[in-house]
């Protein structure tokens, strides 16, 4: 599968930065001339990972979190969404409807379900105290 | 936050985009404004809100239950599509009315 197009992004783990990723990464998608729906799919699965790794994977912790995209030539948009952060231990449990290690703070639980449900394809790599990352895909246009 | 009180009835208009960043101060401002114990329902207008993700379930299920306690009411309206199908897969209209 031949790449047209690849980028990275590194910002730290601040809540601000939630919306400055969804953005970058949907405008950077915009070059497969998805639909609006797509777009709106495509920033409300990167904003759950992003929190995933900035209120899970560095919890009270400041560090890195880094996004790399790829578009490919068959319409495929690849995501993957990293942190060096705590890591999961169980990750079926973790990606389990409404399971949540702070329900005190409100946190719904449905964080890999939203991206499971917005994107084709979301797979999840962790090792405990080294981090974590989500890949994601999603199809926007046929090849 | 913009709202409107007729009777019991607390209408809250949400706006711009409700993420694990905004929650916080969209939470706190939400307690404030049903700590009035008179108001028995809520409705959140999401008209003017352009985005949410599943913190944004955490927030309106928290202020559901707050006013459950009370014997009140919580209902959501004009959802965009992408509100919509989270509102759904998080099963809220079990207890959330979608006017």
């Amino acid at each position: 599968m031949q790449i047209i197009n690849q980028m990275k992004l590194e910002f730290l783990s601040i809540p601000e930065n939630e919306g400055f990723a969804r953005v970058a990464v949907s405008a950077f998608a915009v070059q497969l001339d998805p639909t609006l729906d797509m777009l709106a799919d495509i920033k409300t699965a990167v904003s759950e990972a992003v929190t995933n790794a900035i209120v899970h994977g560095y919890a009270e912790n400041m560090g890195v979190v880094s996004i790399s995209a790829s578009l490919f030539e068959n319409g495929l948009l690849s995501v993957s969404v990293a942190d060096r952060g705590r890591g999961i231990d169980d990750i079926p449990q973790a990606m389990q409807p409404f399971f949540t290690t702070q329900p005190e703070k409100e946190r719904s639980g449905m964080g890999f379900s939203v991206m499971q449900t917005f994107m084709d394809r979301v797979t999840v790599e962790s090792v405990p105290g080294e981090g974590t990352t989500v890949r994601m895909e999603k199809k926007l246009k046929e090849a | 936050m913009e709202h409107e009180r007729r009777r019991d009835t607390l209408t809250v208009y949400l706006s711009g985009e409700l993420d694990h960043c905004c929650a916080q101060s969209i939470r706190r401002e939400l307690d404030h404004l049903i700590s009035d114990s008179s108001v028995r329902h809520l409705v959140l207008d999401m008209k003017q809100m352009g985005f949410m993700d599943s913190s944004g379930i955490g927030v309106i299920l928290g202020r559901y239950r707050a006013m459950h306690q009370r014997g009140g009411t919580v209902s959501v309206k004009n959802m965009n599509p992408q509100v919509h199908r989270i509102f759904i897969l998080s099963g809220m209209q079990q207890v959330i009315r979608i006017m």
